[in-house]
């Protein structure tokens, strides 16, 4: 299928500091990617690039060949690029359903109405239970977020993106910091994602990413290392190399298990 | 403390619309004509305080509920009062219509200098608002030609309302007009609040940059929370030039928006009611703490920030959640229940 997400030679520097360099790859209609590379390889700077919370120095993002370069972080999203957050960024005052509920209100055009019909109503309630029920959250609806426990709120991080109906999602180590043995629910919620969704995972844990990922792409300095199906990325010396460092020794970022 | 802060959560968490429509208003208007008949011979002084009560309710909706930290509301609520005034005197002496444009150079005011201010956050914010009523203060004080300068603008005077209500000498017609704007006003800031727009708003004041990241334009966002602020402190100031028949260059001050302030942290800024509430009990402070003595209110009104900031977070109105929520009836204040 034809790529709805097109990185083009995208490079960012901080003065000298390369942190993207001639980064090209493509996301289609149902794409699992997973994007993997030791700390400081240039992760988040990426996701930050496609979102629109960085400008790029040069190369092109494109959505249906359309340029998203010029657009602000909200055009970008409005468009159907999507990010999640690696460390939670929810309204912790807030309950859950109104959490959900303002999400629902920006995809549905809605959050500047004074006044909601009946039926307008009703279309967003149906919206926001969908939304919690996907993600095993309809009993919270009513509760704080801050009262939640802390993979509850990872689940609502997802469900936040969710509710806006993306094209194309960008999950920022939806794992993080959650406990391995919970992370289980969080993997079910990834492999129920609608099959039309492209999704690039960005991820540490290497369990998740070989259980999600039909394709990987390896960053390392910035640039793109390989790419490649889980089975020829795990075979792959350099990416050992990267992982397990030159004298076999487990370097501090690796987390293969 | 903490078991109002935890009441405040159940409450919060419980979703509920007011069983009557329009309990709050009805509650606000049997206090209202209460205290018309208790105190007939202060109702000069109680129809300021609703007058402050409206000019703080907008206030919260633009600092409580958007977050918008600002330190000059007077300019919307100076400019409506000149508004009005001048409106008396030049062009028709109909009341509504008065209210009217003063509603409208409030909101006019707030959409020109909101459309620049909202480009910038935090503490540059805060400063430009302080220097934009302040010029416009400066310039209210040079023009005296219009405004009558550092004297006030006076002489005017307004018909009757709807033609009917004469303004008297006891202040009775100008005490219940101020309260039926009041309510009024009290509804449809309290639509807004329950509003989407008002949902978004509150979004927007938790964590702005992750509404960008959910696609909503924060900015035009909040120049719309903005500009409808500065129409209900623009009705605020019409109100009150129509009211004391005088308008003076203290409405468009710093002491103004820096009192208004203060009502609304100790009566709570995350309900409208507290505003009220804060406005209520601050003038009253103010003023019986200045008959007692004349030189050292500011102590008790002090004291009261501080305690209310370190004490009750939440402002007053959490104490009367509290008390509410251990009542059979659980109503009181239930019209905005937004935390």
């Amino acid at each position: 299928m034809a790529d709805v997400l097109q990185l083009e030679g995208l490079c960012k520097n901080f003065g000298g500091l390369v942190v993207a360099s001639d980064v090209t790859f493509g996301l289609a209609p149902g794409d699992r990617t997973a994007l993997i590379g030791p700390n400081g390889a240039g992760k988040t700077t990426l996701v930050n690039l496609i979102s629109g919370a960085l400008h790029p120095s040069s190369g092109d993002i494109t959505l249906d060949g359309r340029s998203l370069v010029r657009l602000s972080m909200p055009a970008r999203v409005q468009a159907g690029v999507v990010r999640t957050f690696q460390l939670n960024r929810l309204f912790r005052d807030q309950t859950v359903g109104d959490n959900v509920r303002i999400a629902v209100l920006q995809q549905k055009r809605q959050s500047l109405r004074l006044w909601q019909s009946r039926a307008d109503r009703i279309a967003v309630e149906a919206a926001v239970d969908h939304v919690l029920g996907a993600l095993h959250l309809e009993a919270r609806e009513g509760r704080l977020v801050r009262t939640l426990a802390y993979g509850e709120q990872r689940l609502l991080e997802i469900a936040l993106a969710l509710a806006l109906e993306p094209r194309v999602l960008l999950l920022d180590e939806p794992a993080a910091g959650v406990p391995r043995g919970e992370s289980g629910v969080i993997m079910d919620v990834i492999a129920s994602l609608p099959p039309s969704l492209a999704v690039l995972l960005i991820e540490h844990d290497m369990d998740l990413v070989f259980r999600f990922a039909r394709r990987i792409v390896v960053l390392a300095s910035g640039a793109i290392l390989t790419i490649g199906t889980p089975d020829e990325v795990a075979a792959d010396d350099r990416v050992k190399q990267l992982y397990f460092g030159r004298d076999g020794h487990v370097s501090q970022s690796s987390q293969i298990s | 403390m903490a078991a109002v802060g935890l009441e405040n959560a159940t409450a919060a968490a419980r979703p509920q619309r007011p069983a009557i429509p329009f309990l709050p208003e009805v509650m606000l208007a049997a206090l209202g004509i209460g205290a018309f008949f208790a105190f007939p011979n202060d109702l000069a002084f109680l129809a300021r305080i609703l007058i402050t009560g409206l000019f703080v309710l907008s206030l919260s909706l633009v600092l409580g509920q958007a977050g918008i930290p600002t330190l000059g509301h007077s300019a919307s609520m100076g400019t409506g009062a000149y508004a009005a005034g001048l409106f008396a005197i030049h062009v028709s002496q109909d009341p509504l219509a008065g209210l009217l444009a003063g509603g409208l150079a409030g909101g006019v005011i707030a959409v020109v200098t909101g459309a620049l201010l909202l480009r910038t956050a935090h503490l540059t914010f805060v400063m430009l608002t302080i220097a934009v009523a302040q010029i416009l203060y400066e310039i209210a004080n040079q023009a005296a030609w219009l405004t009558g300068g550092d004297n006030g603008l006076s002489g005017i005077s307004v018909d009757p309302i709807l033609g009917v209500f004469g303004f008297d000498l006891y202040s009775r017609t100008s005490y219940l007009y101020a309260l039926a704007v009041l309510m009024v006003s009290y509804f449809i800031l309290r639509t807004i609040v329950d509003s989407p727009f008002g949902l978004t708003s509150r979004g927007i004041h938790s964590d702005p940059e992750r509404m960008r990241a959910l696609g909503c334009n924060t900015y035009r966002h909040l120049l719309i929370v903005f500009t409808i602020g500065g129409l209900f402190a623009g009705l605020a100031g019409a109100l009150s030039a129509q009211v004391a028949q005088v308008v003076g260059l203290a409405s468009l001050s710093f002491g103004t928006s820096g009192d208004a302030l203060v009502m609304l942290i100790v009566g709570g800024s995350a309900r409208l009611p507290g505003a009220l509430v804060g406005t209520v009990v601050f003038m009253i402070v103010e003023h019986v703490a200045a008959t007692v003595n004349p030189y050292h209110w500011l102590f008790i009104i002090g004291g009261l920030l501080i305690v209310t900031v370190l004490v009750l977070p939440g402002g007053l109105i959490s104490v009367v959640d509290w008390v509410s929520a251990r009542m059979p009836w659980r109503t009181f204040g239930r019209g905005a229940r937004h935390g």
